[in-house]
């Protein structure tokens, strides 16, 4: 029982990382292929550590070895700190490819650009 | 002194997390608690300058610790699933009206800048691309810009979640 549930997890955690990758393939600037990149592979590694956690937790109650517990554990600090650093990577992508002059094309509106000319 | 104990003590807490499992004394063996203990004083002397810079000892508040994995877990995750499908039905049909746009986010502390712009990037169909230091802006980039926010100069961070007080459940957390 718990065994499929932690594979509908994983399933859908795979589903939502093949659909980042078709992001970066498919978007036509920069920005729009990290929002495909980090905020759907995020999701989907939340998905794939849950079906691990879940199916840790069922092996924990089931043989009462606490290497389960280490393996839930260690994977939750996994999806902290994944979340942590993907979203600031990605963020230090975006400033980068800004300021050496890569400005997102299409586009219907760029308030940072006008201030940039500004200064 | 107060900002050397604080930082030895989150070391501590997040050295018991990693090695969580290892034995007898509740959950730890003798020899993880011992070299657990040594090793978050040296963290702690070499590090308390920078963790601890501002010396406010407000993230000590159980109640905002206890707050911030609720966060995590109803507010956040609910609109990260909503972004996620809504951009997922962009990869699929290829519809994209991107730009960028100013946003007065409200945030008084450096740790709450931090929460807001790595929760808006993995939120809604947006991306924080540049700060403003002095007047705490951010520059955030949209998948999908609507008609309204396009017209406006600067932009209030409410309006960029659709279910929750985002900011709100930030300035609780962290100032």
């Amino acid at each position: 029982m718990i065994e499929t549930a932690a594979m509908i997890c994983i399933g859908i955690g795979i589903l939502f990382n093949t659909l980042g990758v078709v992001g970066i393939l498919r978007f036509p600037d920069v920005y729009t292929r990290l929002h495909a990149e980090t905020k759907m592979t995020t999701f989907g590694t939340i998905f794939l550590a849950l079906g691990v956690i879940l199916y840790a937790g069922g092996m924990l109650a089931g043989t009462n070895d606490s290497q389960y517990l280490t393996l839930a554990i260690h994977t939750a600090i996994v999806v902290i700190a994944l979340a942590f650093t993907n979203a600031t990577g990605s963020h230090a992508i975006a400033r980068a490819a800004h300021r050496s002059g890569q400005l997102p094309d299409p586009s219907v509106v760029d308030r940072l650009m006008e201030v940039q000319k500004h200064d | 002194m107060i900002r050397f104990l604080a930082t030895a003590i989150a070391a501590f807490v997040a050295y018991l997390f990693l090695t969580a499992g290892s034995g007898t004394i509740i959950l730890w063996s003798e020899m993880e608690l011992i070299i657990g203990f040594i090793l978050a004083i040296i963290v702690g002397l070499a590090s308390y300058r920078i963790i601890c810079r501002s010396g406010s000892l407000r993230m000590a508040n159980p109640v905002r610790l206890i707050l911030l994995p609720v966060y995590a877990i109803i507010p956040l995750f609910i609109e990260m699933a909503r972004a996620n499908i809504d951009v997922a039905i962009r990869v699929i049909t290829g519809k994209v009206r991107p730009g960028i746009v100013r946003v007065k986010t409200g945030m008084k502390t450096d740790l709450g800048m931090l929460l807001l712009a790595n929760s808006i990037t993995l939120t809604p169909g947006t991306l924080s691309v540049d700060v403003d230091d002095t007047t705490r802006e951010l520059y955030v980039h949209l998948i999908n810009v609507p008609d309204e926010l396009r017209d406006k100069k600067v932009v209030d961070a409410r309006e960029l979640f659709s279910f929750f007080d985002i900011p709100g459940w930030i300035r609780r957390i962290a100032e």
